[in-house]
């Protein structure tokens, strides 16, 4: 279910003297299966550019094509888009609402009109996913620890059989031994389901360890697209942007630059640590 | 001078069922001692769950201890008529800058707590001024808070707390909800006021990068201190840590696997600078 955005432009407050333009033609293309970091300094335009790719608000001009389909032409059923692209906001865990876990995973797909036992199957099937212990199924969400609550709340989603999710920062606020817990599952859940992943995080470091292209958005504008390395080679444009380098990349090229003939096209620490030992050997 | 002295401090939580009996007890917070002195700057590290958050909260009387005692600048936190003096004297500054800014304008939201401990109005603008000046948000004291950035809204929360003329600071993550800049601003602005003014930083977060600075770090587990040192003694331990659910920096755990390697490199390794100098000098 590749989705496709058409010259999508969407203003904020026009006709007032705050009017924003808050994305600006912007036309990228998502292949199936793939997995995606977008990342963009705080205003740049991300937020509002998943919540059209999701159809949560309608852009001013162009549109997004989602399997061939226009999203917002009248006769789209966004049923199928409410159950094909899932949406995980920042701190999900305060979406939860129900007395068990069970129950709360259930929801989303009890409002796709399905039947109560396909209904349980895929909530049991999300929880089993998401490597939930089964004595856990039927304890309060609000009895869980950070990361435990996360995970019900991405089996939510999933619940739904999406085939495209988007995280907005999921880890956020989580330690690192919980950060690497969310992000392996994410990156699981990619390879197993192929599943599209759209991952929005603020951390460089992530980004390099686990996407395959990045998405960088800057001003409402697509800056930058490719792979970590490509966009990381970029290291002047992204400092300009707000944005950074993961910090081995940063000290790869500090090192090139006072005469240690290393390669600077280094993302992640195992790759500095095999890049460095050839170089000092 | 001991600023902050915590004795033997332990907080339960008792989880009630609806006739008010007792079902559990989490014991967030358990004996924990520990002293800060005036003008640390100060980093607690530990996992979700581990108890920060609850320790936090008792520096600046939110929360009593179920036992021990909790000084703050000399003042026990069990006595009623000190909590505002303690709230004055150690501000808090929480994760989300959207749950503390109130005013509609920046200059009215730094002026907010000043002016609830009843300053004279000529002095209230006088220290939102050099507020905003010592976070470096001068040029925004007319702006609505909604057009900021995440970095620039935290800026004001630390403002409007800094306005309180307190002596000590508490912020509890943060840094979580921002951007690589916006992380970098808060950082630097608490250095300074630290370095500058002399305040007493008490900073808990999960980014290990923004320890590297403070004059000693704690680490909490299950409601227990089980570490503290400085960064490169806390730093040095990367098995320990990573125990805890944590970790070390990205260049520490570089310098940590090349050392593994065989390559001679000190323990600890915190900055670039140090990781370059380190690798020149082999």
């Amino acid at each position: 279910m590749p989705i496709v955005t058409d010259h999508l432009t969407l203003v904020y407050g026009e006709k007032t003297n705050l009017k924003t333009i808050a994305l600006n033609d912007v036309s990228v293309k998502i292949d199936d299966g793939q997995f995606i970091g977008l990342i963009g300094h705080t205003g740049s335009g991300k937020t509002t550019f998943l919540q059209l790719i999701s159809g949560l608000i309608k852009p001013k001009e162009g549109t997004v094509y989602l399997d061939g389909e226009d999203i917002f032409d009248r006769n789209f059923d966004t049923r199928v888009l409410r159950s094909k692209v899932g949406i995980v906001f920042q701190y999900p865990e305060h979406q939860l609402f129900e007395e068990t876990v069970f129950k709360d995973v259930c929801f989303g797909p009890s409002n796709l009109g399905l039947e109560k036992k396909e209904v349980e199957l895929r909530a049991y099937e999300a929880l089993k996913m998401v490597g939930l212990d089964d004595n856990a199924f039927y304890q309060s969400p609000f009895d869980l620890s950070g990361g435990q609550k996360r995970r019900v709340a991405i089996a939510g989603v999933l619940a739904m059989k999406p085939k495209v999710m988007i995280l907005d920062e999921p880890t956020a606020g989580l330690d690192p031994a919980g950060r690497k817990e969310i992000l392996g599952l994410i990156s699981k859940l990619q390879k197993e389901q192929n599943i599209t992943i759209i991952l929005v995080s603020h951390s460089m470091e992530d980004v390099a360890e686990y996407v395959e292209r990045i998405i960088v958005i800057n001003k409402g504008k697509i800056a930058l697209d490719g792979t970590p390395k490509e966009v990381f080679g970029h290291s002047e444009e992204l400092k300009s942007f707000g944005l950074a380098l993961p910090q081995v990349t940063d000290a790869m090229i500090r090192l090139k630059n006072q005469g240690i003939n290393v390669s600077t096209d280094v993302i992640t620490i195992n790759e500095a640590v095999q890049e460095l030992s050839r170089v000092l050997r | 001078m001991k600023f902050i002295k915590a004795k033997e401090v332990t907080y339960e939580y008792i989880r009630r069922d609806d006739d008010g009996n007792v079902e559990g007890i989490n014991r967030a917070v358990d004996n924990v001692s520990l002293d800060v002195k005036e003008g640390d700057f100060i980093t607690i590290l530990g996992s979700n769950g581990s108890g920060k958050s609850t320790f936090a909260k008792h520096l600046n009387a939110i929360l009593h201890p179920t036992e021990g005692s909790v000084w703050v600048n000399g003042m026990d936190t069990k006595e009623e008529d000190k909590t505002l003096a303690i709230r004055q004297s150690t501000g808090m500054v929480f994760q989300n800058p959207d749950n503390q800014i109130i005013g509609q304008v920046v200059e009215e939201d730094v002026a907010f707590g000043p002016e609830n401990m009843g300053v004279k109005t000529e002095e209230i603008w006088e220290r939102v001024e050099e507020a905003l000046k010592t976070v470096g948000m001068t040029e925004y004291r007319k702006y609505s808070p909604n057009k900021l950035s995440g970095g620039q809204k935290q800026r004001i929360s630390i403002a409007g707390v800094l306005a309180m003329h307190p002596k000590c600071i508490v912020l509890d993550e943060p840094t979580a909800m921002l951007d690589p800049s916006g992380r970098k601003e808060v950082i630097r602005a608490l250095r300074a006021l630290n370095e500058v003014e002399g305040i007493t930083i008490i900073l808990i977060t999960h980014y290990m990068e923004e320890a590297i600075y403070s004059d000693k770090i704690f680490v909490m587990n299950k409601g227990q201190i089980v570490m503290e040192g400085n960064p490169k003694e806390i730093f040095s331990r990367v098995e320990e840590l990573e125990e805890y659910k944590l970790e070390v920096p990205q260049i520490t755990r570089l310098a940590y696997e090349l050392k593994k390697k065989g390559f001679n490199l000190p323990d600890g390794i915190l900055t670039e600078d140090e990781l370059i100098n380190a690798i020149k000098g082999l």
